[in-house]
């Protein structure tokens, strides 16, 4: 349906915006979301998602002003363009909503992600691993004689390049915080 | 600095508010706030049977009287009982107060006797609710509540309130005189936008007014401005089902109702028209059929309160997110200071095409001597209620089509109904609200049988409270919608959809305390229904109809409007099996 072949995971960044309003190009979007920090919030707003079958990708929330009581929600959600604005509509009008911004329209923005990575590491691959880390700036955080966790710092691709790196070498586990974004610049 | 019970503040506050009735029923977690409105006589509640009764009969008041509606339930049961009815009120947007009790706080999550996450299980059917956990905090709440339900796009919203906070005590904050939410949606349109509108329409050679319930939710000056609007420019007309009689159905310019069972003319006007002035409308899956053939020719406009429904299913050219009466004004001041122009030609053309559909007469069924149609049964219910103080509740199914078809609508918030959820039980309990509201007007629920079954416990209600609503039962025997989908989609194969122990209604009438009547003779309906109406008090009547009667027309599930079909002949093989997955 769309013109313009558009990969899943992309968005048109072009000050011509040719996409169709309706095209099936399925986009990721990165959402901030300001909410009240009262009780039940986070469950008002990832019930919209799961009731209205709009997926979730990643979401992180913490209270980011203690004396105005305002939590931010950053979600990174996929669907069309037309399922995106639907949910930015649908989360504008929920009354402890204060603001939506989507980061991914909006403009550049930096988004990031803590992962901690437990790797079993053991004779020759410990040498490899800490190489590895010392590559993507992992920071060693726990040591064994037969593992480390690395603690690191980047987008979600690099953290998944570190991983993918990592396997070979023996079993990993991870804990991710998925991501937190903000726009560039004031 | 006002210290009283939590109790106590609840019956402050209704009454701040202007709340003269509540709908309820008590129970162990909400005895402190019955104890308190047993001391005052300013706030009537009116003790239902069942819960979900009760905020149905909200809906009624609220609906008929453009006010907020209160509930009062217990925890538990009490608060799972209404979630049907609390749903209901928000896929109609129709603004509910309903206050919860709950276990007191120190005993929540520990699986207490009536104990239900009732924030939890209504989160997803409120537009907001709370669970109050300090009695300072109670008022504040409760004022905010009924800001929110009545402000933007009305919904209902919850409060649960644990019995601790109700005994203790604490600081009433009065209502205050502006509101303090940070909640204020926006009520004026965007002025440019409509300016484009406005334009369109001086262009427009085949325009069409679509309005919904936002028209009436709006309140009474936007259905005066949209008769208005109407008048000047002469365009035609059409409504969904919630929002009959915001243009009286009397007027020249009405089509009659839309969608899945709406007129020949104002579906295929929809179809063919070049400018769709949707109100207060959602294009809903009732209204437009096969989303890829609806209206393919025309522009469209869409004037919502809700941003969300903009662009929601189809695509607005002129988005306008404002209060359907602002925006009815500004379009109005500004057509007239552009001098007041149409395409009067062209529309005339395209008012000669629509008298062509018109010819058609699409609501013709064969008559019989000797059963009852129900479409001759609203025929003569309309015939001899129409110079009456009337208000017509339904239940869901086949009559309430035939009664959206055949009964005239000249006034909005006459006309209840469950649209948007198709609340079977949801008609006898709001005719009691609404009679309740309107304690001299006639109240007539047009039921069925299967559906009037569901809430039949309310007319306990009815006889307590002498409030003499008419049951008006279209008895076929059968649960008739469901009846007809079976023989359109499921081969005449009619899996449960009749009964085959139906109460004798006239004595049920009699247990109950009220009159029954027993009909089946079309040469004795008229004589039957004044009856009907010279009785003073609740009545059920018992109409009994021809079983096997469909709806017509209908659009067939995923068929676009100029597919639609018209009687008994067309229906063979007339939805395809991708239609049939479509509800």
């Amino acid at each position: 349906m769309s013109p313009l072949n558009i990969e899943k995971g992309s968005s048109s960044h072009s000050a011509y915006d040719l996409r169709s309003h309706m095209s099936d190009v399925v986009e990721t979007h990165t959402l901030a979301i300001l909410v009240a920090n009262e009780a039940g919030v986070l469950a008002r707003v990832i019930g919209l998602f799961s009731g209205r079958g709009y997926n979730i990708e990643s979401l992180t929330v913490a209270e980011v002003d203690h004396a105005g009581h305002r939590s931010r929600i950053t979600i990174v959600t996929s669907g069309t363009p037309q399922v995106i604005q639907q949910i930015k509509m649908q989360l504008e009008r929920m009354v402890p909503v204060h603001e939506v911004s989507d980061l991914t329209v909006e403009g550049p923005h930096v988004s990031r992600e803590l992962a901690l990575i437990k790797v079993e590491a053991k004779d020759e691959s410990r040498v490899e691993s800490l190489r590895i880390a010392e590559i993507f700036r992992a920071n060693v955080v726990d040591s064994t004689l037969e593992s480390f966790i690395f603690e690191m710092t980047g987008t979600p691709e690099k953290i998944d390049a570190f991983a993918d790196l990592m396997r070979p070498l023996g079993d990993v586990r991870m804990a991710r915080t998925g991501v937190a974004a903000m726009a560039r610049g004031l | 600095m006002t210290q009283m019970t939590g109790a106590k503040m609840v019956v402050e506050a209704l009454k701040e508010q202007g709340v003269d009735t509540v709908f309820g029923y008590p129970g162990g977690a909400v005895l402190p706030i019955y104890d308190e409105i047993f001391q005052q006589n300013e706030i009537r509640h009116i003790l239902v049977r069942h819960e979900q009764g009760a905020v149905h009969a909200a809906e009624g008041y609220a609906r008929s009287t453009g006010k907020p509606g209160v509930v009062l339930v217990t925890s538990g049961p009490g608060a799972t009982n209404a979630v049907t009815g609390i749903t209901d009120a928000l896929m109609d947007s129709i603004p509910i107060v309903c206050l919860t009790g709950q276990v007191p706080t120190f005993m929540i999550g520990s699986d207490a006797f009536q104990e239900a996450d009732t924030v939890g299980i209504t989160r997803p059917c409120t537009k907001m609710n709370w669970l109050v956990k300090e009695t300072d905090e109670l008022a504040s709440t409760i004022h905010e509540a009924f800001h929110i339900a009545t402000s933007g796009r009305p919904g209902p919203v919850v409060i649960d309130i644990p019995k601790d906070v109700q005994f203790a005590t604490g600081e009433y904050k009065a209502k205050p005189k502006v509101s303090q939410s940070y909640y204020q949606p926006r009520v004026k349109g965007d002025a440019e936008m409509i300016t484009a509108l406005v334009a369109a329409m001086e262009e427009a050679e085949r325009p069409i007014f679509y309005t919904g319930g936002g028209v009436i939710n709006s309140g009474t000056g936007a259905s005066q401005l949209l008769r208005e609007l109407v008048e000047a420019t002469g365009f035609p007309i059409t409504s969904t089902l919630m929002g009959l009689g915001a243009y009286p159905a009397s007027g020249e310019k009405w089509l009659g109702m839309l969608g899945m069972h709406g007129l020949y003319e104002a579906n295929l006007a929809m179809h063919g028209c070049d400018l769709m002035i949707c109100i207060g409308a959602r294009f809903d899956d009732r209204i437009t059929g096969r989303i890829a053939d609806f209206s393919p020719n025309s522009r469209k406009a869409h004037i919502d309160i809700d941003p969300s429904s903009i662009n929601k299913v189809i695509h607005a050219d002129f988005p306008i997110i404002g209060d359907v009466g602002h925006v009815l004004e500004d379009m109005l001041r500004i057509w007239k200071s552009r001098g007041r122009k149409t395409r009067s030609d062209a529309v005339k053309r395209w008012w000669g095409q629509i008298e062509d559909w018109k010819k058609i007469r699409c609501l013709d069924y064969k008559p019989s001597e000797k059963t009852i149609k129900p479409q001759y049964a609203l025929e003569r219910l309309e015939a001899l209620t129409k110079n009456h103080d009337r208000y017509i509740c339904t239940e869901v199914g086949q009559h309430q089509m035939w009664a959206a078809q055949f009964l005239g609508f000249d006034d909005p918030n006459r006309w209840m109904t469950s649209g948007g959820l198709g609340t079977m039980g949801y008609g006898t309990p709001a005719s009691i609200g609404v009679q309740v509201a309107h304690p001299d007007a006639l109240v007539i629920n047009v039921a069925g049988e299967a559906s009037w079954l569901m809430n039949m416990q309310e007319m306990g209600t009815a006889v307590q409270y002498r409030l003499p609503v008419k049951q008006f039962i279209l008895n076929n025997e059968r649960l008739g919608m469901v009846r007809q989908w079976q023989e359109l989609l499921h081969g005449e194969r009619y899996s449960h959809s009749w009964s085959e122990a139906l109460p004798d209604f006239v004595k049920l009438a009699e247990a109950f305390g009220a009159k029954g009547f027993c009909v089946s003779d079309p040469a004795d309906l008229d004589d039957a229904i004044m009856e009907m109406l010279a009785y003073d008090g609740p009545v059920i009547f018992d109409c009994l109809v021809e079983k096997h009667e469909n709806c017509f027309p209908m659009i067939p599930s995923g068929k676009a409007h100029n597919e639609m079909l018209l009687g008994e002949a067309e229906t063979q093989g007339a939805i395809e099996t991708g239609g049939a997955v479509l509800v």
